[in-house]
């Protein structure tokens, strides 16, 4: 057997993987049932396997995946923490499972109870007054935000107010939520210490200005210490901060985006907060915001009043809904099962030791591959493989390159702004004997470059298939199998 | 990395080839080998207005997305068609792949551009 066979190519003519009993009623045509122009003319391709077939094909795809509970998952920005298990035991309890949204309210309190904690919870780690837990994700978040400000400025009659600042270093979606709420985007550049800059910022700022959208630390993992300048500056103008939540994991119970001065900000679930990525669940992008901004807030929140819980949908100038019943509920059991657990010293535990864990890379590392921004970082670093560039290997052979170690590889080119991008988030899952392991190889493939560097430029040679051509895919993608004429 | 002698280039790395009232805008070689393989163009359309720092259009790679921006404000009469089906002819022949064609009025924004001696010097300082 091809050891990537697709399952339609070890399908055999007439091999199945179900016996069923004689049919005890009537058949009939189905033609006479549904009309032709709804049938389709030739029957489906479809794999006939037997059952075994079927398990073993797509157990041997599962080994294919390298997930955070295989190995080292340093991607940048995207903080593949480890999912301990108790979150997946209690969120799987009858009482958040066997439970239907449109259930009357005084038999679900405890869910509703959950859910209010975790808005009273986010909102102290963030510095915010409420918290709403619709959003499905960190981008959905972010839309969500925009679109409170939005409402804010309209609702005050300042509706000239059309644009949002995004720095450079900014995540792709910043500008792109920002676009879909309605907004124009300007972008103002880095400074030469990686920060916003200030002298930028202040020649954008006009009465057309809605805000500032800023991740802090920002995507080169570096803590921008004008935080407190860039917040006056911009509300100086009339305008609103936004925080973008995807590097919280740097500052849980250290420092919060509301003492920073930001008004709104969104937190990621499936990060900071420990609930699986991808493939695992989907994600949650809960979004806090100030007093001032509480009206606008997505409709339902859980409120408390005389022993019980209710969702209060009397809120005459929220935006309305952002998904259907109240978010990924089932998600946010699994962030509230981890902060629970990890207590408020653990929490500020898990921003120590991510941020301790990325120093001790950068450090470790700084003098083979160039650390363009050579200070203090926070829960990831970014390098540049321009050395290894200079010398005909680029920064994706050294990814690929990882892929032979058994390490998924650091998110690569990007930011933008630095060129042969390499930006690793050890997270404060890893040990220091996985943190030396992925520097040994590093440092292995560093020397590579001089000694060996067909091994980096052809790798990955240990995985079931080899380099990929991603130039091709991305030009003449082939997204379905299709049956031979 | 080549640079093509007689353009005008931007510090974003597009260039402009001037003839009479009409600018022909692409992207340098220096970008196309910083962005890799191409995969991906969108164009403005013919009649379209722009002013001096507006996206122009969008060059997607294996590693991002980017925006090209013009300089050069006018109006667009021409767009390069063929980058539609094959924009990797961006990386092959980056000084052949213009995206879009500008009529102008305003001839001191041309002022504001590098040539090609500046533009080698403002590349070897963004290494």
């Amino acid at each position: 057997m091809k050891d990537n066979a697709l399952i339609f190519e070890i399908s055999k003519p007439g091999r199945k993987a179900y016996s069923l009993p004689d049919c005890d009623v009537p058949k009939q045509n189905v033609e006479d049932l549904i009309p032709g122009e709804y049938l389709r003319d030739t029957a489906p391709v479809l794999p006939e396997v037997s059952e075994l077939d079927a398990v073993r094909h797509f157990t041997r795809l599962s080994q294919l995946n390298h997930g955070v509970d295989t190995g080292f998952y340093p991607l940048g920005s995207c903080t593949m923490k480890y999912n301990p298990k108790v979150n997946e035991a209690l969120s799987r309890l009858d009482g958040f499972t066997q439970i239907h949204p449109y259930q009357d309210e005084t038999t679900v309190q405890g869910a509703l109870k959950l859910m209010y904690d975790m808005d009273k919870m986010l909102s102290e780690i963030t510095g915010m007054e409420r918290v709403t837990l619709q959003p499905a994700a960190g981008a959905h978040g972010e839309m969500t935000g925009q679109m409170i400000i939005k409402a804010y400025h309209e609702h005050r009659g300042e509706t000239q107010r059309t644009k949002m600042v995004v720095p450079d270093a900014a995540h792709g979606t910043n500008p792109a939520s920002a676009v879909m709420a309605g907004f124009d985007t300007i972008e103002v550049k880095s400074d030469d210490r990686g920060g916003v800059d200030i002298e930028a910022l202040k020649s954008v700022m006009s009465n057309e200005i809605a805000g500032l959208m800023l991740t802090n630390p920002n995507t080169l993992g570096l803590f921008d210490e004008n935080i407190k300048e860039i917040a006056k500056i911009v509300h100086q103008a009339g305008g609103i901060l936004y925080y973008d939540g995807a590097n919280a994991n740097a500052i849980l119970g250290i420092s919060r985006p509301g003492d920073m001065g930001f008004d709104v900000v969104h937190l990621n679930l499936h990060k900071t907060f420990s609930a699986p990525h991808g493939g695992g669940g989907p994600g949650s992008g809960p979004v806090g915001v100030k007093k001032e901004l509480v009206p606008f807030l997505p409709k339902p929140l859980v409120e408390f009043k005389e022993g019980s819980y209710y969702l209060d949908d009397d809120r005459p100038l929220s935006i309305g809904k952002v998904k259907s019943f109240y978010g990924n509920f089932n998600v946010v059991v699994k962030a509230y099962t981890y902060i629970l657990s990890m207590g408020a010293d653990g929490l500020r535990q898990v921003s120590e030791g991510a941020v301790l864990n990325a120093n001790y890379i950068a450090h470790k590392l700084k003098d083979k591959y160039l650390l363009p921004f050579d200070r203090v970082c926070m829960h990831e670093c970014v390098f540049s493989c321009q050395k290894q560039k200079n010398k005909g290997v680029s920064t994706l052979d050294i990814a690929k390159r990882l892929l032979d170690f058994g390490f998924h590889p650091p998110t690569i080119y990007f930011p933008l702004i630095v060129h042969e991008a390499l930006m690793v988030e050890p997270t404060e899952s890893e040990s220091k004997e996985s943190l030396d392991e992925f520097i040994k190889a590093m440092r292995q493939i560093d020397q590579e470059v001089d000694t060996d560097p067909q091994q980096v430029l052809e790798a990955p040679h240990n995985t079931s298939v080899g380099r990929l051509d991603e130039t091709l895919a991305a030009r003449k993608p082939v997204l379905r199998w299709m049956p031979k004429e | 990395m080549e640079i093509e002698k007689g353009l005008k280039y931007t510090k974003e790395h597009e260039w402009i080839r001037v003839e009479g009232n009409k600018a022909y805008i692409g992207i340098t070689d220096y970008a196309q080998r910083h962005l890799g393989d191409i995969v991906f163009v969108e164009l403005p359309e013919v009649d379209d207005e722009f002013n001096a720092g507006d996206t122009l259009g969008t060059v997607e790679s294996v590693k991002a997305v980017s925006d090209v921006y013009t300089q050069i404000s006018g109006q667009v009469v021409e767009i390069n068609e063929e980058l539609l089906d094959n924009p990797g002819m961006m990386n092959k022949e980056p000084y052949e792949s213009w995206l879009a064609c500008i009529e102008f009025t305003d001839t001191s924004e041309l002022d504001q551009l590098m040539d090609a001696e500046d533009y080698k010097k403002f590349c070897t300082e963004e290494d």
